[in-house]
């Protein structure tokens, strides 16, 4: 799409992706809305901040091939701006959230229920406006009324699972609306590890906030932190050396394929092939105490720092990553035929929780999932930034939808990412490590967006004069998918939907955030 | 005389009993080792019945008498059942008290007990768990009287005993109507321990659970009566196999030098049984629920040809 169709006042800004920004007023917000939507342009976030003058300003981003971020200023004691729910469906949540935290007002939104807020904090009281501290203590004894939507008929019955499993997974209410075993309606409920980042993260000095990025999401923690120094360094215009950003890649492939190997072994576990674990599991646990060697940490959190990053990797190190590739590669391509021939196993997968490619561009299925329904975007490619925008990134992707295809993308990312490897340690250029940077740079606003193992995690950040946090929005895919998952569920039965949400594998810390 | 009759029946009361854990462990043990896992050991059933019993026990505000009452005759159901069994000797005082048929009765009052439990409280998962249970216990039921009416049409007896000295007596050969009811009993054996693929026992994702759906909300020693008594079920299924199956070994006589003799063989069975167990559960991933009648159904239909295989064969 051309961005000068939109008609509206924006300007380039500094990125190593391309990235326009402009204000808008009301009218103009609904109309590029409308217009991105026809033209297949994507939401990536949509958040609220407060200015110093105590006014409102509403922020979204879409990717149309570029990104470009809209500001909407409110007039001073407004807190209406027009819903763009209807459409695109992952406004939704991102409205209620700014509606719990900042008590924004999306007009004319058919679901205004609270999201974040679980009446922790009463219905009058905004984290994030400038006023209020976060710290404020309330009664705990606030009334919960969520309303769920009802499913009404003969024989019609519910089923609520959570917030507190039975199994060790992080916290989420789902309640299933059933006949017999056939799921109706899935509706989720999340928030539950609502932990007040965007407020902590104005606490602290901009060249600091990056350890708290790095924990929005532990198993995202690379794409996180670079996702944030990205939006710092672009602030700051600071230029990286070219070893420091080989080397973030090298981590961040290393995260993805950590993980994708995590869930290929718990996505066999979960249609009972429990020998699919304990294999795979091995692997990941072999690529993880690697990290632990050579990157300090086992999720190579810290890694990556603003201006580059902690550590360098030696030629030793380097033959080990490359001994490991090749160890990762041989399994998995044994592991995969496994998988592939096994017919118990492939009947769990295939046709189940299917997500069409028109259902997933209408609700803005993103990143590893998307490419499996056959949207094919990654950031790697779309905006991308060095050292990728050197590489040739081959993108996978299925059409089907279901949970088999989710399982394709991930043995065919996982070579990818070995391979990209493999690339980016044969022509790591020599030199530095980091940037050499002053502590405190220009205040200013700006972006960042990396292709994390899940999708693009986008950054967006502003840092005042003294070199401080003013805010601080980090958005994770998982905003977009967790809606599609109501939708995959439909028609399935009850008991496929823990493989269904293993084979999204959502994150609700990053979520939650 | 009397004396030995009855000591030889509390042995084989109490061999169960005792054996049952180890079965159980060795089970998770040999699926540990086929997964490249070093496995918590044999004795770990035993350390957890052990850490339950000495737990208190947690019952829900809406839980009935029923609910307390249940584990006890879970667990009754499931001893008496190991008693029927000729796991250790035929001529036992209690073996000619019930048959084939009483056991499977008796095995479905376990499964009355277990399925109002779990609803007794009212939460959705134990409703859940108890419907499945019931759609597979009407299943398997019928493809076990099938199996055991297969196996009881050599002695022409419906006592287990009679059915084990049938097979003992005859020539060693290999019989078409046992295998096609072995293959049926094999089936009907995973289905009914909650075992891969028809249910998992390790696993703890609340929508996928049978058996453990059940017993979610028990606790302390209700919990610990619960897993003793499906592993009473696992062992007394186990010793059922090998008494219609491969009965050679189990001794004829009633005193307890001829049970200690017959130990030895039903401890080598019960290791290879656990074994080709742990293998089978390795090798399969479990079934989508709606698959669960067609395995039943051709454990029914195996049964029922081992049947008409007997009557037009005559073997």
């Amino acid at each position: 799409m051309d961005i000068a169709n939109l008609e509206l006042d924006v300007s380039a800004m500094p990125a190593e992706f391309t990235l326009f920004r402009g204000e808008v007023s009301s009218d103009e917000w609904s109309t590029a809305a409308f217009a991105i939507a026809e033209d297949h342009g994507r939401l990536v976030s949509l958040w609220g901040n407060q200015r110093g003058d105590g006014t409102f300003v509403l922020s979204s981003v879409y990717d149309i091939g570029a990104l470009i971020w809209l500001d909407l200023p409110l007039a001073k004691g407004s807190i209406s701006y027009p819903d763009i729910s209807g459409l695109f469906p992952s406004a939704n949540r991102l409205q209620r959230a700014v509606g719990d935290l900042l008590g924004l007002e999306a007009a004319g939104a058919a679901d205004s229920r609270p999201w974040l807020n679980h009446r922790m904090w009463p219905a009058d009281y905004f984290p994030l406006r400038k006023a209020n501290s976060g710290k404020e203590e309330f009664a705990d004894d606030l009334a919960d009324d969520y309303q769920f939507v009802q499913v009404l008929g003969d024989g019609v019955h519910e089923i609520a699972v959570g917030p507190v499993h039975a199994g060790i997974i992080e916290p989420g209410h789902f309640r299933f609306s059933v006949v017999g075993e056939k799921t109706l309606r899935l509706e989720e409920r999340l928030g539950y590890t609502h932990k007040g980042v965007d407020k902590a993260f104005e606490q602290l000095f901009a060249v600091d906030g990056y350890r708290l990025a790095g924990r929005m999401s532990g198993d995202s923690t690379v794409a996180y932190a670079w996702s944030y120094c990205m939006s710092l360094e672009n602030i700051w215009n600071w230029k990286l050396p070219e070893r420091a950003t080989w080397l973030r890649a090298i981590a961040l492939e290393r995260e993805r394929i950590a993980n994708h190997l995590g869930d290929l072994g718990a996505l066999g576990n979960d249609a009972g092939f429990a020998f699919g674990l304990s294999q795979f599991m091995r692997l990941k646990e072999d690529v993880l105490r690697l990290n632990k060697k050579l990157f300090s940490h086992r999720f190579m959190m810290d890694y990556i720092c603003p201006g580059g990053v902690e550590r360098d990797v030696d030629a030793d190190g380097l033959a080990v990553i490359l001994a490991q590739c090749a160890v990762v590669e041989e399994e998995v391509r044994t592991l995969q035929k496994i998988y592939d021939d096994h017919s118990g196993l492939q009947d769990r997968f295939m046709t189940t929780g299917i997500v069409t490619f028109d259902v997933a561009t209408k609700l803005g299925l993103t990143g590893m999932a998307g490419r499996a329904s056959g949207i094919i975007h990654d950031v790697r490619i779309d905006a991308s930034c060095a050292p990728y925008s050197k590489m040739d990134v081959h993108v996978s992707s299925r059409e089907t939808g279901d949970v088999c295809a989710r399982v394709d993308v991930r043995f065919d990312e996982l070579f990818e990412s070995l391979r990209l490897i493999r690339n980016l340690i044969g022509n790591l250029p020599m030199g530095a490590i980091r940037t050499e940077y002053v502590e405190r740079g220009p205040e200013g606003s700006g972006a960042g967006w990396i292709e994390g193992w899940r999708g693009g995690i986008f950054t967006a950040l502003y840092v005042d004069s003294k070199g401080q946090i003013s805010r601080c929005h980090v958005h994770d895919p998982s905003w977009q998918n967790w809606p599609v998952i109501e939708y995959a569920v439909i028609g399935d039965i009850v008991p496929d939907f823990p493989l269904i949400n293993k084979s999204f594998n959502l994150s609700y810390s990053g979520h939650d955030r | 005389m009397t004396f030995t009759r009855a000591l030889s029946q509390v042995i084989s009361v109490v061999t169960p009993l005792a054996l049952a854990p180890l079965l159980l462990g060795w089970v998770n043990q040999v699926r540990a080792w086929l997964s490249n896992r070093r496995g918590p050991g044999i004795l770990q059933p035993y350390r957890m019945l052990h850490k339950l019993f000495n737990k208190d026990s947690v019952m829900a505000d809406s839980a009935s008498s029923l609910f307390r009452f249940a584990p006890y005759a879970i667990f009754g159901c499931m001893l008496l059942a190991n008693a029927i069994i000729p796991t250790l000797s035929t001529d036992l005082p209690l073996a000619s008290a019930a048959d084939a048929i009483a056991l499977v009765g008796l095995l479905a009052l376990a499964r009355v007990f277990i399925s109002l439990a779990a609803m007794d409280i009212g939460t959705a998962f134990g409703t859940l768990g108890a419907r499945r249970e019931m759609l597979v216990g009407f299943l398997a039921e019928p493809a076990l009287l099938t199996v055991l009416f297969s196996a009881s049409l050599n002695g022409k007896s419906t006592a287990l005993a009679t059915i084990v000295e049938a097979v003992v007596h005859r020539d060693f050969a290999i019989y078409p109507s046992l295998v096609f009811a072995g293959m049926a009993f094999t089936l009907v054996y995973l289905a009914e321990n909650s075992r891969v693929p028809v249910d998992n026992p390790s696993t703890h994702l609340e929508l996928t659970m049978i058996h453990e759906a059940m017993i979610l909300e028990y606790s302390g020693r209700h919990l610990a009566l619960m897993e003793w008594a499906a592993a009473l079920k696992l062992f007394a299924y186990s010793t059922l196999g090998i008494a219609l199956f491969l009965p050679w070994g189990i001794g004829q006589r009633a005193t307890p030098s001829s049970l200690l003799f017959s130990l030895p063989s039903l401890a080598l069975k019960l290791v290879v049984i656990g074994a080709v167990l742990a293998l089978v559960e390795t090798f399969s991933a479990k079934l989508r629920i709606f698959r669960v009648p067609e395995f039943l159904a051709t454990a029914f239909l195996l049964g029922v040809i081992g049947m008409l295989t007997h009557i037009l064969l005559g073997a």
